[in-house]
């Protein structure tokens, strides 16, 4: 027979609030210039580098993409990325050259696409020592979207660290790891990285669970 | 720089946050993966890690809903405020353990009393109210307190079903120590009958979840002849202590 107190005591364990969708206004809350709200202060938004941050200025652009393959057009995503030596900024602050937090967002404007301003990450180190090739986190809210989808983008012109990754490795589809890397394009003056995701079908981005 | 990267989390139980595909929310359908998603087995800074927004700048109205957002007293002769019902909306950022989250960053936006948003996208037939914008933010405290003032938000008809209507909700945003406790929530307010006719509600499938995401009338913190209070905790992942490495 078992112990009586063996199992997980889950009631000493308070539980997580459940989420919900951040809905069609999450602008309103989030990106007040998208809903068309004055800006406070300071806001957290898609510049996450200025021209003073060490590193390789880059844009990374993309869209979100339904299972009809529509756009989705109110979306939020949040980024978060080691700075150009692979290291991650948590204090954040708009007075310092790089933070490793931005939020963007897709509407009915400019074709759907979201951007970020950045520099191309470095490479962090796992705890066990091993290195993962320069990424970004993102996380896409969206009306339809119950709790946040998490996923990685990737660079192409990394391929030799794509391919030692350890994270990337974790996928696996090989087909499907492709949906993780972003393509270069010529920007105006800097790299532009895009990055499509597919929420759902045909080309499904991969989600991450962690 | 810490490194963030000796923490765990309590894993996050995908079975009672609600599901990606809950076809009683119809948005849901187009929206959710079909695949499954890849397991961190070994999370590292990239997913322990998060933002510590303790020296963004913030106006002294930021969390006071009734006075951020005015129509140009110049115009008007007047500063007015908000209609509605006013409220405190405050409640404590803890996590799984109940240890108290300080210093994170609460978000929070909402329809007014009428159930209209002031987006450029709501055109419901309630009209916008000229000294309500809809959106607060503040900082927990170093006890993990929160506070908000607020008017309650009306509810509204939305196309889902033919005659779907959200409950009176205030979507929340919580931080946490790190983007694995990341949390968008609504808060439903106690006693409130759309609730449980409510289809974005409905993808919650344990009715104590539903419960974690409904504000408390609480007289004790209300004012008299000025506003009620509602109380709302907010509970994010529990951070576990590694006591051992891993071998290996």
């Amino acid at each position: 027979m078992q112990q009586p107190n063996s199992q997980p005591c889950a009631e000493t364990m308070l539980r997580e609030t459940a989420s919900q969708t951040a809905g069609p206004y999450v602008h309103i809350g989030l990106a007040l210039d998208i809903a068309g709200l004055p800006p406070r202060e300071e806001e957290i938004w898609n510049r996450l580098a200025s021209p003073e941050a060490d590193g390789e200025a880059i844009e990374l652009v993309g869209r979100v993409i339904d299972g009809n393959g529509d756009l989705v057009r109110d979306a939020l995503l949040e980024a978060w990325q080691a700075d150009a030596h692979g290291d991650y900024q948590c204090e954040f602050d708009l007075r310092a050259p790089f933070n490793s937090f931005g939020r963007t967002a897709t509407t009915a404007e400019n074709d759907g696409e979201w951007c970020f301003h950045t520099v191309k990450p470095g490479q962090a180190t796992r705890r066990d020592g091993r290195l993962m090739a320069p990424h970004v986190t993102l996380a896409v809210f969206a009306r339809g979207i119950n709790i946040q989808l998490h996923t990685r983008l990737y660079f192409e012109d990394e391929a030799e660290a794509n391919a030692a990754c350890p994270v990337l490795n974790a996928v696996e589809s090989p087909t499907r790891r492709q949906t993780l890397i972003a393509t270069r394009e010529e920007g105006e003056g800097k790299p532009r990285y895009r990055f499509d995701i597919r929420l759902q079908g045909e080309g499904e981005t991969v989600f991450f669970d962690f | 720089m810490p490194r963030n990267d000796n923490k765990r989390f309590v894993e996050r139980d995908r079975n009672w946050h609600p599901p990606a595909y809950a076809p009683g929310y119809k948005t849901t359908v187009a929206r959710s993966p079909n695949q499954a998603y890849v397991s961190m087995q070994a999370p590292s800074v990239s997913e322990l890690g998060g933002p510590d927004f303790s020296r963004l700048r913030m106006g002294p109205h930021d969390n006071d809903l009734l006075l951020n957002y005015r129509e140009d007293p110049a115009r008007t002769g007047q500063a007015g405020l908000p209609i509605g019902e006013r409220i405190i909306m405050f409640g404590r950022v803890v996590d799984q353990f109940g240890k108290p989250v300080p210093n994170t960053l609460v978000e929070m936006w909402q329809a007014n009393a009428g159930g209209r948003y002031r987006h450029k996208k709501d055109g419901y037939l309630a009209p916008l109210d000229p000294n309500f914008g809809g959106v607060g933010r503040c900082l927990s405290d170093d006890e993990g307190w929160y506070r908000f003032r607020t008017v309650k938000p009306g509810p509204y008809p939305w196309p889902n079903n033919i005659n779907s209507w959200r409950p009176a909700h205030i979507h929340v945003s919580v931080m946490g120590p790190s983007i694995s406790t990341r949390l968008i929530t609504q808060m439903y307010f106690e006693g409130d009958p759309l609730i449980p006719l409510c289809p974005i509600v409905d993808t919650l499938r344990d009715p104590e979840a539903v419960e974690t995401m409904t504000g408390r009338l609480d007289m004790a913190r209300s004012r008299s002849m000025d506003c009620l209070a509602y109380r709302f905790d907010l509970v994010v992942r529990g951070e576990l202590q590694t006591y051992f490495e891993n071998q290996g």
